[in-house]
């Protein structure tokens, strides 16, 4: 078999899916059609898109969760669609990950929450200590840190996701709706932090549905319809699909 | 691998047993529900087999000698027996034993006074006793070829029987052993597996966190180990204690088989009992959720 010749990477890029296709097994129609995209280091981009327009699809793809049917995916200047079984959990120590439902250990408080982020990278026990209250602080969580999940409101549990997706310095966090199950006064300080955390160089790739958050942040949005980017625009609005 | 994570896999392990309490009470009650019939079945098969092996130990075959035959021929014909591996002892019955047993057995004291010299004279015997009676006629055979040995008496019906009732024991108990060990897997591997499947977000969160699978695997394989360990001490517990009390119900309430109920004593039992079981609640508990884990670890 021939062998693979390795493509040449932008060392300013985050992100690039080359021709990506993914069709899944029970799938009619490809949930991702001949997808190419690039994403620059620190940028913030928008994936908006109703369902079923294959955003999900593009965070498993990314989180290597899935993979392509066909074409390549870069993160980092990592050959994502190649890489060993084996070495996808350092990969992914270098995303971080924030979903709509939080996805919280509910038995652990908020600090064991964060702090098992760092234990999973076997951090040392002292910068634990040092780099929990840290982000706890960040993300204006300090005093909660004895808190349960249950015992949090939807903003507080989502930036305890958020907190946990930095803690270990990733240069790209995935937010997929991270403001989905949140009020509107909840969403738009989520999105304050996620917007603090872009200016501090890492770059977000957030996939959500809502309009008006997209329409006054004014960031890069990529709309997709049934599998295929049907606009990217910097500085972009909504464009409502219905 | 740091020797941290392998602590932290540990203590993961047993906060897990603790931090799901009902899960871990119901896997530690179905292991030892499992093992206790199992523990059970093993202790009335160990009983009878040596029941029956003690009934084996006292068949014995009895050689009488010629008249020719000297006391050195005797000592030696007792010297080739004991060589044999199928035989476990010999004993030498002299004239004067064998009137004494047969005269106390068969007459009043009154009767044997009227015998001025003994009637067995020429019946000094060698009394053997086997290791396997099913070797009995092969050891008869050989014996009646010796020189010097006039008759062997010997209990066929009795050692086949024995031999018989022995091997079907032996193969009814392993049947229905493997029969028991089979279910309790069954039974203990699904809890284990619905423990598992309950807690598959933490393994999914785990795993978008960039934990390898030994990471994610190792707290779930110790708490198994746990579990599966106090759910075989639990009926070696209970089977400790209810053993001794059963032994007295059955020699209390079937006294007219007193003589042949020989039970094993239960330090003999545990012995043979207690890493057979801890294997196998260990064993389970590893494997269950070894397995069940992996299914979950495809994210």
């Amino acid at each position: 078999m021939a062998k693979k010749k390795r493509t040449e990477i932008d060392e300013n890029i985050a992100i690039q899916l080359d021709n990506v296709v993914k069709v899944y097994r029970d799938g009619r129609k490809p949930a991702l059609n001949d997808v190419s995209l690039q994403i620059k280091k620190g940028e913030f981009v928008f994936i908006v898109g109703n369902s079923g327009s294959g955003k999900s699809t593009l965070i498993k793809l990314l989180l290597r969760e899935l993979l392509p049917t066909e074409g390549d995916i870069y993160v980092n200047g990592t050959d994502v669609v190649h890489l060993r079984r084996g070495r996808v959990p350092r990969y992914r120590r270098s995303i971080g990950v924030v979903f709509q439902d939080f996805r919280l250990l509910k038995d652990r408080n908020v600090y064991d929450n964060v702090a098992f982020a760092q234990i999973i990278v076997q951090a040392r026990r002292r910068d634990i200590r040092r780099n929990v209250p840290t982000i706890l602080s960040m993300v204006g969580l300090a005093g909660k840190y004895k808190a349960r999940p249950k015992q949090l409101s939807g903003g507080e549990q989502q930036r305890v996701a958020i907190a946990r997706a930095l803690v270990n310095n990733p240069p790209i966090l995935l937010a997929d709706e991270p403001t989905g199950n949140l009020d509107p006064t909840n969403s738009w300080e989520i999105m304050k932090l996620l917007e603090e955390i872009n200016e501090k160089g890492t770059t977000i790739l957030l996939v959500t549905h809502n309009k008006d958050i997209v329409n006054a942040m004014k960031k890069r949005v990529i709309t997709m319809k049934q599998g295929v980017i049907v606009s990217d625009e910097e500085q972009g609005v909504y464009i409502d699909e219905d | 691998m740091r020797i941290s994570t392998f602590l932290f896999a540990i203590k993961q392990g047993f906060k897990n047993c603790v931090r799901n309490k009902l899960y871990s009470f119901v896997s530690i009650m179905t292991t030892a529900a499992c093992l206790f019939l199992f523990g059970v079945f093993f202790a009335i098969l160990l009983n009878v087999q040596h029941i029956v092996r003690n009934a084996q130990e006292g068949v014995c075959v009895t050689v009488f000698f010629t008249d020719e035959a000297t006391a050195e021929r005797k000592e030696e014909i007792n010297s080739l027996i004991m060589n044999r591996v199928e035989v476990k002892d010999t004993y030498y019955v002299t004239a004067d034993e064998a009137w004494a047993e047969f005269s106390q057995e068969y007459f009043g004291e009154e009767y044997v006074a009227g015998f001025t010299e003994n009637p067995l004279e020429k019946s000094d015997n060698l009394q053997i006793y086997m290791n396997d009676v099913s070797m009995q006629s092969a050891l008869v055979t050989y014996l009646n070829s010796l020189e010097g040995v006039r008759k062997v008496n010997e209990s066929a019906i009795t050692a086949n029987m024995l031999t018989s009732m022995d091997s079907m024991v032996t193969y009814v108990a392993i049947a229905i052993i493997i029969l028991l060990l089979v279910v309790s897997a069954f039974i203990i591997s699904n809890t284990v597996n619905l423990g598992i499947s309950l807690r598959r977000e933490e393994i999914s969160i785990m795993k978008y966190l960039g934990a390898t699978d030994f990471f994610v695997r190792a707290p779930f394989v110790v708490e198994g180990l746990i579990l599966g360990l106090f759910g075989s001490v639990v009926p070696l517990v209970a089977i400790y204690f209810m053993y001794g009390q059963a032994m007295d119900f059955l020699v209390d309430n079937f006294f007219s088989l007193q003589s042949m109920l020989a039970f094993m004593p239960i330090e003999e039992v545990m012995g043979l009992l207690a890493p057979i079981s801890i294997a196998v609640g260990v064993g389970i508990g590893f494997l269950g959720s070894f397995f069940t884990v992996r299914k979950h670890l495809r994210v």
